[in-house]
């Protein structure tokens, strides 16, 4: 920081809105990529985890680990394999989702209660049916709390990317470039608006979870 | 009902095993095992499958819709074995009710009742209608209740909905598994009425477990006994099974008090009405004076132009010239009719601290008296009599005879 | 593969200011001096907001607003604070760029996992069993040592597990501000362009391993301070219903 120069410049910010905007998009590029993977990928392994119960101690012990690894380790580590892409920042982003949604699908899936499973099968739902008709709408709002919390996740970790120097970095790049040329205008914006970006995701996943769940959100009747 | 109702179906099990690899049961946790069950369940009946926990009654119950399947034996509806039929058809054809209910959370009360039709894929409009009259036949106001989520409903509430839906596709058959057991007693003995009541209008063939003897004696036509090892101890009426149990388990199962809970059963109708020596006011004073004495307890009944009951006049009190008047008449006896049970005009017998209830029709005439000697006598047939005796000395009830009709002339009926 | 064996069997790289002993002193000692100045703060906090249940609130709206802002986003909002204090504070400026914001982002993100666990935990405490302890005449302290403490002693070790997994991994990003630890390897590789990669390897390989051996010491610990009686069971046939919420968050 020099001294005599505020430490916002906001006429820098006014002439640079576009570039600005487009670290926003690689940002959202960056979160809803991994995180849409990651739950296709948790809702597979979710699914086979109900249904064998021994697979999903090997699962969440491999995915822990994958967890474990920093980010700025795992990045660094892909680089030399998949080069400066959006491979690079998405496969770990991904693999950081798993541990996540993995967990909270599984406890969507075991939050259906015993009586409302017998009951469907009692009345003659097929396995699918019951699967596609009470058992996932029923493991929504466990999956939403899982999908709010990987988003707000990624979101962080997403910053990380650009210290390698990639060009799809996202809020993180204007971190690191404001860094690396000390203009705090820039690494501060970046920060600032990570934060809201993480901030909104939570509450649009709040709001997301209220309305596709109207049910868990009327006033409960007298037990 | 949707016109022509699907009535019962003949439920029958021949020789039906079930057994469970001792390992998996260890700890008494799991399904009990059944052993060699044979019964027929005749149509529009209800079959109350009772025993203590682990006896087997909820698997045979599951093992009618095959969310159990039986390791032997067969099981017939209508005499076709519900293993030649495809499993999700059979259970669309069953109506199923169990304890938690298992209403669906994230559909409204009007969805959950037309799950079946929708399974079924009746049109919309037909679901809708259909749902609504179910949930009025179970005394749910549609218009209150189609919008609203199980977790609005009280377990009552919850409950009705649970048979409602059960009933949707108007099945021939209901498996009932514990249907009233987590319900409050004052909600569940309502509910069970409102089921008898529906019951008799709908007349499916329903199997029905629970752990409550109580329970299984009101609600069933029929009462399969169950014991430990999945063994049917006895099956018959209610009656037969109270009066003559089987062996030393089913008459340990039904209680010490099967005397008193056999009066539950039997009617007032079920016993011979003794005349009552009756007069109106009005009439000659000495002539009732001496028709009282035809009474065995020297009393006349006082009753008016419509043969309705005013009350009792005791030998002693009415004068010798004069003429019998209203005011003589002592209005202590409680009115019975004969759909009364015995158990009931007992306890209001004993409770008014007299001997002798008067039985009216439905215009309040009166038909005959009811006593409690006669109550008694009807108990001592069959093998009743030590058990009887039992029961009234455990009510502390004074020695029936010569000193209770005493009291009763001195403070009673006076 | 080989530049990177290479990298680690140089007798050079295990020498000096710069080798690796070096570089991971450095590494453990700012994680371990977050750490102990996160638990100062935050386990008491923590646990009297349980054992009370006063404040629960601002507990939960710690973890929601530590789980959002993300380790990078953090150490660069602390860093013009650090540098404008230190003509006033009177530290060196290398001290502001390098150590300071560094630790400090790093002790404010362990704060709430080691705040919201101690809080967690206790709440995890059958009530009836408090009761019970009360109606026994145990005093509060008596309570908390001897009833809560044990009974909470998993969730309050893995506050402290996700708390070192975040501080170890932001120490390794603090890199980028000239601060010491294993992430220099990482970034000085960087700075060296194509020769850099074995460096850029190393440090990657040594962070994953440390972070991955300090989890699994903590795990073993949060095994060891499980009350016997607590230990579940290894089940093939049952499935271990995951504990959601308060859960570490990859760094």
């Amino acid at each position: 920081m020099q001294p005599g120069k505020p430490l916002i410049d906001f006429s820098w910010i006014a002439e640079h809105l576009d570039d600005v905007w487009e670290r926003v998009l690689q940002h959202l590029q960056l979160t809803i990529i991994p995180l849409a993977l990651g739950f296709i990928i948790s809702l597979a392994l979710a699914v086979w985890a109900i249904r064998q119960p021994r697979v999903y101690g090997p699962v969440t012990a491999v995915t822990g680990i994958l967890y474990t690894i920093p980010s700025l380790a795992a990045f660094a580590l892909l680089r030399p394999i998949t080069g400066l892409s959006l491979i690079t920042a998405v496969i770990p982003l991904t693999t950081y989702t798993l541990l996540i949604l993995v967990r909270n699908n599984v406890a969507g899936f075991y939050s259906v209660p015993a009586d409302v499973l017998e009951a469907a099968e009692g009345m003659g739902y097929t396995r699918r049916q019951r699967l596609l008709r009470v058992e996932l709408p029923l493991a929504v709002p466990l999956m939403l709390a899982g999908l709010r919390l990987a988003s707000v996740t990624i979101i962080g970790l997403a910053t990380v990317v650009a210290v390698l120097g990639n060009s799809f970095g996202g809020l993180g790049q204007l971190i690191t470039e404001g860094l690396q040329t000390f203009f705090p205008t820039k690494y501060l914006l970046g920060a600032l608006l990570s934060v809201a970006l993480a901030v909104s995701a939570d509450l649009l996943f709040v709001r997301l979870e209220r309305i596709v769940t109207p049910w868990a959100h009327v006033r409960a009747g007298v037990r | 009902m949707t016109g022509q109702a699907t009535h019962g179906a003949i439920v029958q099990f021949d020789h039906v095993s079930k057994s469970y690899d001792p390992e998996a049961t260890k700890g008494g946790k799991g399904p009990g095992a059944v052993n060699d069950l044979s019964l027929k369940v005749p149509a529009g009946k209800i079959c109350i499958l009772v025993g203590p926990s682990g006896c087997g009654k909820t698997t045979s119950l599951k093992m009618v819709n095959r969310l159990i399947e039986p390791t032997s034996g067969r099981i017939t509806i209508d005499g076709v074995d519900v293993t030649t039929q495809e499993l999700t058809a059979l259970r669309r054809r069953i109506g199923y009710v169990i304890q938690q209910v298992g209403l669906f959370p994230h559909q409204t009360i009007g969805e959950n009742v037309a799950t079946v039709p929708r399974l079924l894929g009746w049109t919309k409009a037909r679901q809708q209608e259909r749902s609504e009259e179910l949930l009025a036949l179970v005394g749910l106001e549609p218009a209150k209740y189609r919008e609203r989520y199980p977790s609005q409903l009280s377990g009552g509430e919850r409950q009705r909905v649970g048979v409602a839906r059960a009933l949707a596709a108007d099945p021939p058959i209901m498996l009932m598994d514990e249907p009233f057991g987590a319900v409050d007693p004052i909600v569940r003995d309502r509910l069970q009425n409102e089921f008898l009541r529906l019951q008799e209008s709908i007349a499916k063939t329903i199997l029905f477990v629970t752990h409550d003897i109580d329970e299984a004696i009101k609600m069933g036509d029929l009462v399969a006994v169950f014991q430990t090892g999945g063994i049917l101890a006895q099956f018959g009426t209610p009656l037969d099974i109270l009066a003559a149990p089987a062996s030393e388990f089913v008459a340990r199962f039904v209680g010490q008090d099967r005397g008193l809970k056999r009066l539950s059963l039997l009617r007032v109708s079920d016993i011979e009405l003794q005349p009552a020596v009756t007069a109106r006011p009005g009439d000659s004073a000495a002539d009732a004076r001496r028709r009282a004495l035809d009474d065995p307890l020297r009393y006349l009944l006082v009753i008016d132009g419509a043969n309705r009951p005013l009350g009792w006049v005791a030998h002693g009190d009415i004068p010798n010239e004069g003429e019998l008047t209203d005011k003589m008449a002592n209005p202590v006896s409680p009115t019975v009719n004969k759909r009364t049970t015995l158990k009931d005009a007992l306890s209001m017998m004993l409770d008014a601290d007299v001997q002798t209830g008067i039985v009216v029709d439905r215009n309040g005439a009166v038909q005959g008296l009811v006593t409690v000697d006669a109550v008694a006598k009807k108990m001592r047939e069959g093998d009743h009599a030590p058990a009887f005796a039992q029961e009234l000395e455990h009510l502390e009830v004074g020695e029936p005879g010569p000193i209770e009709a005493e009291l009763a002339e001195e403070e009673v009926r006076a | 593969m080989s530049e990177i064996i290479a990298f680690f069997t140089d007798p050079a790289h295990w020498t000096g200011e710069t080798g690796i002993p070096s570089r991971l002193f450095e590494h453990l000692v700012i994680s371990g001096l977050a750490i102990l100045v996160a638990t100062l703060v935050g386990l008491p906090l923590g646990l009297y907001i349980g054992h009370t249940g006063r404040g629960a609130n601002l507990a939960i709206n710690l973890a929601n607003i530590g789980r959002a802002v993300p380790s990078y986003a953090i150490l660069v909002m602390i860093l013009p604070v650090t540098l404008a204090l230190a003509p006033v504070l009177g530290y060196s400026p290398t001290m502001g760029l390098n150590f300071l914001p560094i630790l400090i982002a790093m002790t404010l993100l362990a704060i709430p996992p080691i705040l919201v666990n101690g809080y967690a935990g206790l709440r995890s405490v059958d009530r009836e069993l408090i009761e019970a302890g009360r109606g026994m005449g145990l005093r509060e302290s008596q309570i908390l040592r001897g009833i809560e403490l044990p009974l909470a002693s998993t969730v309050i070790i893995g506050g402290f597990r996700t708390a070192t997994l975040s501080v170890i991994a932001t120490a390794t990003i603090g890199a980028i501000l000239a601060g010491g630890g294993l992430g220099r390897f990482i970034f000085d590789g960087l700075n060296q362009g194509v020769g850099g990669r074995a460096s850029i390897y190393a440090g990657a390989i040594l962070v994953t391993i440390l972070a991955l051996g300090v989890d699994l010491l903590l795990a073993i610990l949060q095994r060891r301070l499980t009350p016997v009686g607590l230990r579940k069971p290894r089940s093939t046939t049952t499935l271990d219903v995951p504990r959601l919420e308060l859960d570490q968050t990859p760094t």
